[in-house]
């Protein structure tokens, strides 16, 4: 028999048992597409970081006490407003550093409220994070030196606050203590989903009394130019790490903590697709359950068949094709319902998806493979059979 | 004398149950030849379902030699044994063993595509096969719309599309009622006389078995009674049969 009759043999032994033969394709499908969608999501966020890193420019530089991507507790802040002095020094260039400390609260307008970002920073936050305004003005230095109550609000923060009404001029409410509104930032957008613009700018002594603190969270620098900028930021945890003996602080770029996070999301993407991949192994041993069903089940047939001059070789490729036949075809299928549904979050969902081309490649050849290696078992039980035990057997 | 279609010298099969050791078949020696008609009868445990397996090649002897075409099947491998069923012994069965869901034509095509046969040939050989045991009009029906007796046809004409020297049926008319069973029976003699395909019929039916000119009667594993009829005698008018018995000693002795 050739490999033409075998494959037609097994064809019609499968489509005989369409139902049986789509339920045991089923654990395959799940396994490809979810490997396919898994990996499509995890490099849908790379994509989004490294879009986000080529956005922000790499000369940003952000300060802060502890380590990136350290695995210790993380520790309470020690740095104040008089450390943004250090760190200017460091670099020769005040107008470069801005001071960020941050918490979550609820921004209220009447009866409207939003829950925002709040951070106080200084007069050179604009300059720091190149930021435009759609309407109004930011706070200056004598703004931060007599903690005035003035807010700038994030686009989405306006919008949610007063609606189509420009905001300029018109007060809210923070913790109680109200504020005057005096300018609104351009929209940034969103980041994997999130958005960036629920946000509420004030000076950052002011921020620092209501939220009844001394410290600040950080610094951001902006370099004056690449290159040189890993001794500006060496330059800047020596001046900090002189202030406080014994503490580690870091100065990192954007373009670091964006590949560190870069890094984490691949690694997580890799975690997910081996998880998806054990799903593909158990579809393999549902294949090859089935096919030692099938085998018994067939018995009387195969008995027929050897009598009839069949070799062993001849119902062994018989049901091997069989076996491959089913993770192929689940194979496939698990191919377009991964793909597709990669290709339809990533229109009408906020979450990025972005199919890469050794995903859909290795999880099919995985699916193959996982067909010859479960299928070979039953496969030679079949071709061992004794042709006048199966002949007899009821 | 003709060519020996299988021939059979001390043939003993046993088995393994257990720790125990069955013997199926104790010494059993015999020559069919092409062209002859026989019936192997025996109550079941007799061991002519065993001496069929053996005279079929699907099961070789633990001792002694068992000819098919001429060559000893005591030493040929498993594949070597499937070619040889595939080009010289065709099969009946009691129950048919058709393939369901598979059409009247490709079920007697089934031997030819083992053999390695192109596709068109196949077909043309199976309705040929198929047209020859009355069922020309049925080539495309599956064994469920056929009647028992349509199915047993197509199975003969399975068993006989690859043109073998032997033909074994195995209580071919046991699941079918008295009509069927005679037409069957009828076919496969005309069959087989035009074709000079020796037949083996394998039944516990003295009326079945009586329908052969030669009757070998099995019991306990030897060959009680080989009993050949006078060619020249009419189906009508029964002569008195030539026995010949076979003494147990002379079979199991050599």
């Amino acid at each position: 028999m050739n490999f033409r009759e075998a494959f037609r043999t097994a064809v019609t032994a499968l489509s005989a048992n369409r139902l049986r033969s789509l339920l045991t394709m089923l654990g395959v499908i799940i396994g490809v597409s979810a490997v396919v969608a898994l990996v499509a999501l995890g490099s849908g966020a790379q994509r989004e970081v490294t879009q986000q890193v080529q956005g922000l420019g790499s000369n940003l530089i952000i300060v802060f006490q502890g380590e990136l991507g350290g695995t210790g507790a993380p520790s309470v802040s020690r740095l104040t407003l008089e450390d943004e002095e250090s760190v200017a020094r460091a670099i020769g260039d005040p107008s470069r550093v801005t001071v960020t400390a941050t918490s979550g609260e609820t921004v209220r307008a009447g009866t409207a409220s939003a829950f925002a970002s709040v951070q106080g920073v200084d007069e050179d936050y604009v300059t720091v994070f190149d930021r435009a305004l759609s309407t109004g003005s930011f706070f200056g230095a004598t703004d931060v030196d007599t903690r005035r109550r003035v807010i700038v609000l994030g686009a989405d923060t306006a919008t949610a606050l007063f609606g189509a009404i420009d905001p300029v001029g018109r007060q809210v409410t923070v913790s109680g203590v109200r504020f005057s509104v005096i300018g609104v930032f351009e929209a940034q957008g969103s980041a994997f989903g999130v958005s960036q613009d629920q946000q509420a700018y004030m000076p950052v002594t002011t921020a620092q009394r209501l939220f009844g603190i001394s410290t600040v969270d950080g610094f951001a620098v902006k370099a004056a130019e690449i290159d040189g900028i890993e001794e500006v930021q060496a330059a800047i945890v020596t001046e900090l790490e002189a202030t406080y003996p014994g503490v580690t602080f870091s100065a990192v770029t954007q373009t670091q903590i964006l590949g560190i996070i870069g890094q984490i999301l691949s690694l997580l993407t890799g975690v997910l697709a081996a998880i998806a991949g054990i799903s593909l192994v158990v579809g393999g041993v549902g294949v090859s359950n089935i096919m030692l069903v099938s085998v018994r089940e067939r018995t009387k047939e195969i008995g027929l068949r050897k009598a009839l001059g069949a070799r062993r070789r001849d119902i062994t490729l018989q049901f091997l094709i069989e076996a491959v036949l089913l993770t192929t075809v689940g194979g496939t299928i698990g191919l377009i319902l991964g793909i597709g549904g990669s290709m339809l979050v990533d229109t009408f969902s906020r979450l990025p998806a972005q199919v890469v081309w050794w995903a859909p490649v290795l999880a099919f050849a995985v699916s193959v493979g996982t067909g010859v290696i479960f299928g070979v078992a039953p496969a030679r039980r079949a071709g061992k059979l004794d042709p006048v035990i199966a002949l007899r057997s009821d | 004398m003709s060519d020996a279609a299988v021939e059979l010298e001390d043939v003993v099969r046993e088995y393994r149950t257990g720790g125990e050791v069955v013997a199926a078949l104790r010494g059993v020696s015999l020559r069919i030849d092409a062209g002859e008609y026989a019936a192997i009868i025996g109550p079941s445990g007799s061991g002519k379902s065993t001496l069929m397996h053996v005279v079929g090649a699907l099961d070789r002897p633990t001792r002694g030699i068992v000819r098919v075409a001429g060559e000893d099947i005591a030493r040929m491998s498993d594949t070597a044994l499937a070619l040889l069923r595939n080009e010289h012994i065709g099969f009946v069965f009691q129950s048919f063993h058709l393939l369901a869901r598979t059409s009247a034509r490709d079920n007697v095509a089934l031997p030819l595509v083992y053999r390695g046969t192109p596709a068109a040939a196949r077909r043309r050989a199976a309705e040929e096969a198929l047209g020859a045991v009355g069922l020309g009009h049925r080539l495309g029906h599956h064994p469920s719309q056929l009647s028992g007796g349509e199915q047993q046809r197509v199975a003969i004409a399975r068993a006989l599309v690859g043109e073998p020297r032997l033909l074994l049926a195995d209580e071919p008319t046991g699941n079918l009622d008295s009509r069927n069973g005679e037409d069957v029976m009828t076919l496969l003699e005309e069959l087989v006389t035009e074709r000079g395909v020796a037949v083996v019929l394998v039944t516990h039916d003295p009326d079945v078995a009586a329908r052969a000119r030669r009757v070998i009667r099995v019991r306990d594993g030897l060959i009680a009674e080989d009993t050949t009829r006078a060619p020249v005698a009419p189906a009508t008018a029964p002569v008195a049969p030539a026995t010949t018995p076979v003494a147990p000693a002379t079979a199991s002795g050599s």
